[in-house]
C-alpha cells in the first residue's frame, strides 16, 4: 500500500476546471450567436467554423513546436473561446482570410509567442481583430443591412454566405451597409437630428436590429455573473462609466453627439462589456482595479467613437488598458487582514 | 446567556462538511495497544526532556519528562508499564521525520500515579496555578501545541476584553470537538471557569459553526442552568472560521494587526479540547495523557470519534476502526484542508492530533494536472485574509520575493482556500509555503554572513594586534641599546604638529566607530524583529544576544566619545601654559584654550544643526570672551618677558629642543599612522614604513635624551662624574620600565584572550587547553620580577646621587603615579567586567565564582597602599624641596645663584615635559597595539593619557607654586 504524500489542502472544488470557465463563456455567447445569425444569415455561423478551426490548428502547431503536450491544452478551450469571440466580432461576409488571419495572428501571436495561457499580457481576439481592422478596413467594414433584408425576406441564403466569403458575391453591394456607429461617424456636417432622421444606418429597423444584439450579449453576461465566472465590477464600471461620458457629453452638445442609449446599445457595448473587458488574463485581478480598469475601457471607447478614425473603439479601449492593467493591479491591492490600510505601488524594503 | 453580535470576514468557502459520518458512533475507547510512543517535541518550542531510562517502570500519569526552558512543556506516561527504548521513531510531521520518543511497553494494569488535584485553585496565586498547568504538560490542542501557561502568561500584555474559547472547527470530516462538548460539557465550562479566573476578560464567548447543533444545545443549556456569564456565539459554517484570526474577526469585528498576537489587541483564545484537558488536570490532578480524536474517512469501516491516549500508533487506531487496507490511499493526519499526509500508520497520536483520515482514491483523489493560472480571481475571491493569491502565485513562481513580500505573503494562514476553489488545480499554498521558507532562508543565511564577518573582523583585529605587539617589543630592544650621543639633533620636518590633532583624530575615529556600531545595530534589531516575526525561536536568542552586545559597544563607544572630548582641553591647556610661569598668564592661556575648545565644540553642533539659535548665540558670545581672553593674554605677555629676563637664555634652548621634540614624535604618530593604513590594505610598503617608524622613534628618543641631558648638565655642571652615572641610571630605569609595561600589557592581553575564550562559552577545560593562561602566569611572573628589579634599583639611583636628589625622588614620585593609575585602571576594569557579567544575566554566584571580585578587591588594596604612599612621599618631596631653599637664599644673597635656582625648577619642569613626552609614546605604542574595534584598550588608553596629563598639570602647578614662593 504505496500511500500519497502531498501537502495541503487535499481537496478541490468539484467540477469547476479552466476548461468549464472556458466552455460556460463560450456557452453564454450562443443568445447573441442567435441574434446574429437570424439577423445576418449564416455568414457570422460559417465565420465561427472557420475560425475555430484555424484556432485550434494554429494552437496545436504551436504547442507542437514548444514541445507541449498538445492535447492536454487544446482541450483547455481557450483556443476555442478566442475563435469564438473573434468569429463574432468579425462581420458576417467578410473573406475567409480575414478571419484566418485575425485568429492566426491572435493564437500564434498575441497568446502563444507570449507563453501560452495565462501569459499574455493583451487580450488576444482584440489584438486579431485590431490587426484586420488595420490592415484589411474595406472588407471590415461591410456589415449586411438588416432592416432590407427582414423587410424583403431577401436574406443572403447559406450558400450565397459561403460564397461571400471563400469567393466574391458580385451583388454584395446590394446587400450591405454601415452599422449604426458607422454611419453617425460619417453624418459629416448633418446635426443628431438630421442624421437619424437621414442616414439609413440610423434608422429604426438597424437600431433596433443592434439592439437585439446588445440584449442577448447582455443576456450571457448576466448568465456568467450569475456563474460567478466573471464579476459585476468590469461590466458595470465600463457601461456606467460609457453612460456617464455619453450623457455628459450629449447634454454640453446635444446636436453633435448621440444619446446614452445609442451609445449602450449599438456596436459591440455590452459584448465588450461582459465577453472582451472581463478576460481575466489580461484584466486588472483586484475589485478596485477592475472598477478603474473597466471604466478607462469605457472612456476610451467613447472618445475612438466620437472624435477616433474608428466607428467602434472596443477593441482599441481594451488594448490600451492592457497595458495600464499591471500599473493598476499595484495600486489597488486590498487590504490585507490585520493591516490599517492597502498597500500601494511597490515600495519595497518599506514594508509595515 | 447573552447571545453575541456576530460580524463576518472576507472570503471563505464552503466544502462538503462529511461531519456526519463520524458521528454515526459513541465515543470509542481503543484497548491498549502494545506500545505507547511518546515523542518529546509534542508542542512548540524546546522538545521535553526525559526524566525515565530505559527500562525504568512507570506508573500512569508520571511525568516522564519535564520542560527544557521557557517555551516547552511536560510529558506523563499515560500508562503503567515500563520504558522500552528511548529512540528515534518516526512522528507524526508534514515532512515525516524522526524524532527522540520515550516508548513505553504498558503493562496493562493501567495504574495511576498519586494525583494530587489543585482544588483550592482560587486561594493559589496565578503564578502558581500556571506553574502546575505547566507540569500537567498542558498544551494548545487546536493544532499548533503552544504551551498554554506561555499563552497565558502572554495574555496578561494587555487587559484582556475577549477570552474565545475556540469549538468553531471548521474543517470538514473532523467532530472530535464537537463530540468532546457533547460529552464534557460541564468540564468544558469547569475548565473555561478557570481560565476565566486566570486571565480575567471582560467578556468569554465560546464561537462555534453552527452544524453542531446538538453541542450547541448542550452547552446553551448548561450555560443557563448555571447562570454563567459565558457567551454562546453560534457562527454561520464556512471555512476557515476556526482559524485564530478569522475566528476574532467574526466574534469581535477586531483584527489581529500583522505580526502581532491576538494578546496585543486585548484577545485570547482557546480550544475546546485545552479548557477541557485545564479543568481534569486542576479538579483530578490529570496530566493532559489522553484527547479526542476522529478516526473518518472512505477507508474505514467503523469511523467515530475515540478517546485516545497519547502515543497510541496510528495503525492501532485504524485496526480499532476496522479499515480497508485495500481502500486506504491517503492518510491524513488533520483535516483535509490543512493537515498533512502521512507515510506510513506507525506515528504515533500526540497531544495536537485532532482527526485521522482515512481516505480512499475516490474520496480524495490525486490532484489534477496543474493548468496555467488564468487570473479568474476566484481566490481572490475565496481568502479570508483579503491577499491576491493570483499575484502571490505569479512572484513566487518569478522568485521575486520582494514582491511577494510587498504583496503581504506573509500574511497567508496558508487555509488552502485558494488552492480548493483554483480552476487551473494550481497548489497555490505549496508554492506560498516554498516562497516563505525561501524567504526565511534568505534571512537566516544574511544572519549567519553577518556573523562570519564579525567572527573575520575580530580574528583579524587580533592579528593586528598580536603584530602590532611584536613590533612593540622589537622596538623595545632597540630601545634598549640607544646612541649614547647626546646632542645629537636631527633637522626635524619643519612641520609645526598641533598637540589637538592626536585627540581630534581619536574623537573622529570613535565617531566613525560609532555610526558603524549604529548602523550594525540597527540592522541587527530589524532582523531580530523578524525573526520574532516569523517565529525563528533558535534565530531569536542568537540575535538578541547580538543586539544587546552591539548596544553594549555602541554605549562605551559613545562614553569613550564623551570622554575624548574633555580631554582634548586639559591637552591643550597644558600645552598652552607650558612656557610662561606666571599664573596669571597660565590662568588667561588656559582661558582661551578653553574658550576656543568650546567655541569649537559648539561650531560643530551648529554645523550639525545649522538652524539652531541658541547656539549661534552662544557661538557669538564665546568668540566675545575668546577675544577678551586673548587681549588679556597677549597685555600679560607683553609684562612677563621683562619680568623673566633672566629665565630666558636657558629657557630658549630648551624650547627649542622641546620644539624639536614636539616635531620628532609629531613625525612618529605620523610614521605610525602610515604603518597602520598600510596594515589594514595589506601594503607592500609596510616594511618600508615600519623602517620610517623605527628612524623617527629613535630620533623621538634622542630628543627626548637631550632634553634630559641638559637638565644634568645644567642642574650639575660641576658633578661630571656623577651626571654620567646618573644618566646611566636613568637608562636603565628607564628600560626597566619599558619592560614592565610590556609585561603589563602583556598580561592584559593574556587576561583579555581568556576572558574572550570565556565569552564565547569555552569550558574551562578549553581555556586550560589553550595556551592563554600560560601566557598570563609567564607575564605575571615577569612582571614580579621586573617590578622587584624595579625596586631595587630605585634606591641604588637614589643612594649614589646625592645632589640630585630631587630628580630621582620626581622619578620615584612619577613612579608611584604610574603604578597608581595602573591601580586605578586595574579596579575599574575589574569593576567593568563585574557589571559586564551582570548584564550577561550571570547571577551573583557565578560572578563570585569568576576571578573580577577577587582582583577588583587586590586592585582597591594596592591603590590604597600606593595612595597612602603616595602621600607620605609628597610630604618628603616638600620637605625635600624645603630643604634646599636656605642653599638657594645662600646662592641668592651671592647673587650668582640666581641662575642655579631657576635651573632647579627648570628641571622639574622638564621633568615634567618628559614625563610627558613618555606618557605620549607609550600612548602610541599602546595604540598600535590596539585593534582599530576595540573600545576597552582605547578607553584605556585615553584614560592613562589624561591621568598622566592632570598628574604632569599637578605638578607643574606645584612647581610654579614652589617657584613663587622662592
Amino acid at each position: 500500500m504505496a500511500l500519497l504524500r502531498i501537502t495541503s489542502p487535499h481537496t478541490q472544488r468539484a467540477g469547476h476546471r479552466t476548461a468549464w470557465v472556458m466552455q460556460m463563456v463560450i456557452l453564454a455567447t450562443i443568445p447573441g450567436i442567435i441574434v446574429q445569425s437570424w439577423l445576418f444569415g449564416w455568414g457570422t455561423l460559417i465565420n465561427l467554423v472557420i475560425a475555430c478551426i484555424t484556432a485550434l490548428a494554429s494552437e496545436a502547431a504551436i504547442l507542437a513546436i514548444r514541445r507541449r503536450a498538445v492535447g492536454f491544452f487544446l482541450k483547455d478551450y481557450s483556443a476555442l473561446l478566442t475563435a469564438v469571440l473573434l468569429g463574432v466580432a468579425l462581420p458576417p461576409i467578410v473573406p475567409w482570410w480575414v478571419t484566418v488571419t485575425a485568429v492566426g495572428f491572435a493564437i500564434i501571436f498575441a497568446k502563444q509567442l507570449y507563453g501560452g495561457l495565462g501569459n499574455n499580457p493583451f487580450n488576444p481576439a482584440m489584438v486579431g481583430y485590431a490587426i484586420v481592422l488595420v490592415s484589411f478596413p474595406v472588407p471590415m467594414s461591410q456589415w449586411l443591412g438588416v432592416q432590407d433584408i427582414i423587410a424583403s425576406g431577401n436574406t443572403l441564403s447559406f450558400m450565397q454566405s459561403l460564397q461571400a466569403i471563400f469567393h466574391h458575391l458580385p451583388a454584395v453591394d446590394a446587400y450591405t451597409m454601415a452599422t449604426p456607429l458607422d454611419g453617425f461617424k460619417h453624418k459629416d456636417l448633418l446635426d443628431s437630428q438630421t442624421a437619424f432622421s437621414t442616414i439609413p444606418a440610423l434608422q429604426a429597423a438597424s437600431l433596433n436590429s443592434w439592439l437585439w444584439v446588445n440584449l442577448a450579449y447582455l443576456a450571457g453576461g448576466l448568465a456568467l455573473l450569475w456563474l460567478r465566472i466573471i464579476t459585476w465590477h468590469t461590466p458595470v464600471a465600463l457601461l456606467a462609466a460609457l453612460f456617464v461620458m455619453a450623457t455628459v457629453f450629449h447634454l454640453i452638445d446635444p446636436n453633435n453627439t448621440a444619446t446614452p442609449l445609442f451609445h449602450l446599445t449599438t456596436g459591440a457595448a455590452m459584448f465588450g462589456a461582459f465577453f472582451i473587458a472581463t478576460d481575466p488574463v489580461s484584466s486588472c485581478t483586484s475589485n478596485r482595479g477592475k472598477l478603474i480598469y473597466g471604466a478607462g475601457i469605457a472612456i476610451l471607447i467613447y472618445i475612438i467613437r466620437s472624435w477616433g478614425g474608428y466607428p467602434d473603439g472596443v477593441a482599441f479601449g481594451v488594448l490600451l488598458m492592457n497595458f495600464a492593467a499591471p500599473l493598476i493591479d499595484y495600486y489597488t491591492q486590498p487590504r490585507t487582514y490585520g493591516h490599517k490600510k492597502a498597500k500601494t505601488g511597490l515600495k519595497i524594503g518599506e514594508d509595515n | 446567556m447573552q447571545t453575541a453580535t456576530i460580524f463576518s470576514f472576507h472570503g471563505g468557502i464552503h466544502p462538503p462538511e462529511n461531519k456526519a459520518q463520524s458521528l454515526q458512533l459513541p465515543l470509542g475507547k481503543p484497548s491498549l495497544p502494545r506500545e505507547l510512543i511518546l515523542p518529546l517535541g509534542q508542542h512548540i518550542g524546546q522538545s521535553s526532556r526525559p526524566l525515565v531510562k530505559v527500562g525504568d517502570s512507570v506508573l500512569k500519569g508520571e511525568t516522564i519528562a519535564i520542560n527544557n526552558g521557557f517555551l516547552s512543556s511536560f510529558l506523563h506516561a499515560p500508562t503503567s508499564g515500563t520504558v522500552s527504548a528511548i529512540e528515534e521513531r518516526l512522528i507524526a510531521h508534514p515532512s515525516g521525520l524522526s524524532d527522540l520518543c520515550i516508548v513505553i511497553k504498558p503493562d496493562g494494569q493501567d495504574t495511576w500515579t498519586t494525583l494530587a488535584p489543585l482544588y483550592d485553585w482560587q486561594e493559589n496565586s496565578r503564578t502558581d496555578v500556571l506553574a502546575y498547568l505547566s507540569e500537567m504538560g498542558i498544551v494548545g490542542m487546536g493544532g499548533a501545541g503552544f504551551p498554554t501557561q506561555v499563552k497565558l502568561q502572554g495574555a496578561h500584555k494587555n487587559p484582556l476584553t475577549h477570552f474565545i474559547i475556540n469549538a468553531a472547527e471548521c474543517e470538514p470530516y473532523i467532530t472530535a470537538d464537537d463530540m468532546l462538548i457533547r460529552e464534557k460539557t460541564l468540564e468544558l465550562v469547569l475548565g473555561i471557569e478557570i481560565l476565566q479566573h486566570l486571565v480575567e476578560a471582560d467578556n468569554v464567548v465560546i464561537g462555534i459553526e453552527d452544524n453542531k447543533p446538538t453541542a450547541i444545545a448542550a452547552l446553551k443549556a448548561l450555560i443557563t442552568q448555571r447562570k454563567s456569564k459565558i457567551q454562546l456565539a453560534v457562527v454561520p459554517t464556512k471555512y476557515p472560521s476556526g482559524g485564530e484570526k478569522q475566528l476574532i474577526q467574526l466574534l469581535t469585528g477586531k483584527e489581529v494587526p500583522s505580526g502581532q498576537y491576538p494578546a496585543d489587541i486585548g484577545i485570547l483564545c482557546q480550544n475546546v479540547g485545552t479548557c477541557v484537558a485545564v479543568h481534569d488536570s486542576i479538579y483530578l490532578g490529570k496530566p493532559l495523557i489522553s484527547r479526542f480524536t476522529t478516526l473518518t474517512g472512505d477507508a474505514l469501516n467503523a469511523p467515530q470519534n475515540v478517546e485516545v491516549l497519547l502515543g497510541t500508533p496510528v495503525a492501532h487506531l485504524l485496526d480499532y476502526a476496522d479499515s480497508a487496507a485495500d481502500k486506504l490511499h491517503r492518510l491524513v493526519m488533520g483535516g483535509p484542508m490543512m493537515g498533512y499526509t502521512l507515510d506510513s500508520a506507525a506515528v504515533p497520536i500526540v497531544k495536537t492530533s485532532n482527526c485521522i483520515l482515512a481516505a480512499s482514491k475516490k474520496e480524495l483523489p490525486a490532484p489534477a494536472p496543474e493548468q496555467a493560472c488564468i487570473r479568474c480571481g476566484m481566490c481572490e475571491q475565496a481568502c479570508p485574509a483579503s491577499l491576491l493569491p493570483q499575484q502571490l502565485l505569479w512572484f513566487s513562481k518569478s522568485q521575486e520575493h520582494e514582491k511577494a513580500e510587498h504583496h503581504n505573503l506573509f500574511d497567508c494562514i496558508e487555509c488552502g482556500a485558494c488552492s480548493y476553489v483554483c480552476p487551473s488545480s494550481i497548489p497555490l499554498v505549496q508554492y506560498y509555503r516554498h516562497s516563505k521558507s525561501s524567504i526565511r532562508e534568505a534571512r537566516e543565511s544574511n544572519v549567519k554572513a553577518d556573523l562570519a564577518k564579525q567572527r573575520f573582523e575580530a580574528r583579524k583585529a587580533r592579528q593586528d594586534a598580536e603584530a602590532a605587539e611584536k613590533e612593540a617589543k622589537r622596538l623595545a630592544r632597540q630601545k634598549a641599546a640607544p646612541s649614547k650621543s647626546a646632542g645629537d639633533k636631527k633637522a626635524a620636518p619643519a612641520k609645526v604638529a598641533p598637540t589637538a590633532a592626536p585627540i581630534s583624530d581619536d574623537t573622529k575615529k570613535l565617531k566613525v566607530d560609532i555610526a558603524i556600531g549604529k548602523s550594525k545595530l540597527k540592522k541587527l534589531q530589524k532582523q531580530l524583529l523578524e525573526a520574532q516575526e516569523a517565529e525563528h525561536v533558535e534565530d531569536i536568542n542568537a540575535l538578541q544576544l547580538h543586539v544587546s552586545e552591539q548596544e553594549k559597544n555602541v554605549a562605551s563607544l559613545e562614553e569613550q566619545l564623551a570622554k575624548t572630548a574633555p580631554a582634548a582641553t586639559p591637552a591643550q591647556a597644558p600645552a598652552a601654559a607650558k612656557a610662561p610661569v606666571s599664573d596669571e598668564l597660565k590662568k588667561a592661556k588656559i582661558d582661551v584654550a578653553l574658550i576656543g575648545v568650546k567655541l569649537k565644540k559648539v561650531q560643530k553642533q551648529l554645523e550639525a544643526t545649522p538652524d539652531d539659535q541658541e547656539l549661534k548665540d552662544k557661538v557669538a558670545s564665546f568668540e566675545a570672551d575668546l577675544s577678551k581672553a586673548q587681549a588679556a593674554l597677549s597685555a600679560l605677555g607683553a609684562s612677563t618677558p621683562a619680568a623673566a629676563a633672566p629665565k630666558a637664555a636657558i629657557s630658549d634652548d630648551l624650547k627649542k629642543l622641546k620644539i624639536d621634540a614636539a616635531i620628532a614624535k609629531a613625525a612618529v604618530k605620523k610614521v605610525e599612522k602610515a604603518l597602520k593604513k598600510a596594515e589594514e590594505i595589506q601594503a607592500p610598503e609596510i616594511d618600508a614604513i615600519r623602517q620610517q617608524l623605527q628612524e623617527a622613534q629613535k630620533r623621538a628618543d634622542d630628543l627626548e635624551k637631550a632634553l634630559l641631558n641638559p637638565v644634568s648638565t645644567a642642574a650639575q655642571p660641576t658633578a661630571k662624574t656623577n651626571e654620567t652615572a646618573t644618566n646611566l641610571d636613568a637608562d636603565a630605569a628607564k628600560k626597566r620600565k619599558i619592560d614592565l609595561a610590556i609585561a603589563k600589557a602583556g598580561i592584559k592581553k593574556a587576561e583579555k584572550n581568556i576572558a574572550l575564550l570565556k565569552e564565547q562559552g569555552k569550558d574551562e577545560a578549553e581555556i586550560k587547553a589553550s595556551e592563554w593562561p600560560q601566557k598570563l602566569i609567564e607575564a605575571q611572573n615577569k612582571l614580579a620580577a621586573l617590578e622587584k628589579e624595579q625596586e631595587t634599583a630605585a634606591p641604588i639611583t637614589t643612594a649614589p646621587t646625592v645632589s640630585p636628589a630631587a630628580p630621582a625622588d620626581a622619578d620615584a614620585a612619577k613612579k608611584r603615579k604610574i603604578d597608581l593609575a595602573i591601580a586605578k585602571a586595574g579596579i575599574k576594569k575589574a569593576e567593568k567586567n563585574i557589571t559586564l557579567l551582570k548584564e550577561q544575566g550571570k547571577d551573583e554566584a557565578e560572578i563570585k565564582a569568576s576571578e573580577w571580585p577577587q582582583k577588583l578587591a587586590d586592585a582597591q588594596d594596592k591603590l590604597a597602599t600606593l595612595e597612602k604612599e603616595q602621600g607620605a612621599n609628597s610630604d618628603t618631596a616638600t620637605v625635600k624641596s624645603a630643604k634646599p631653599e636656605p642653599k638657594q637664599v645662600e646662592a641668592k644673597a651671592e647673587s650668582i645663584a640666581t641662575p642655579e635656582a631657576d635651573v632647579a625648577t627648570q628641571v622639574k619642569k622638564q621633568k615634567i615635559a618628559a614625563a610627558m613626552a613618555k606618557a605620549q609614546i607609550n600612548k602610541l605604542t599602546k595604540r598600535l597595539e590596539s585593534a582599530p574595534e576595540d573600545a576597552e584598550y582605547i578607553q584605556q588608553e585615553i584614560e592613562a593619557t589624561r591621568q598622566k596629563q592632570q598628574d604632569a598639570e599637578a605638578l607643574l602647578a606645584q612647581l610654579t607654586h614652589s617657584q613663587d614662593n622662592t
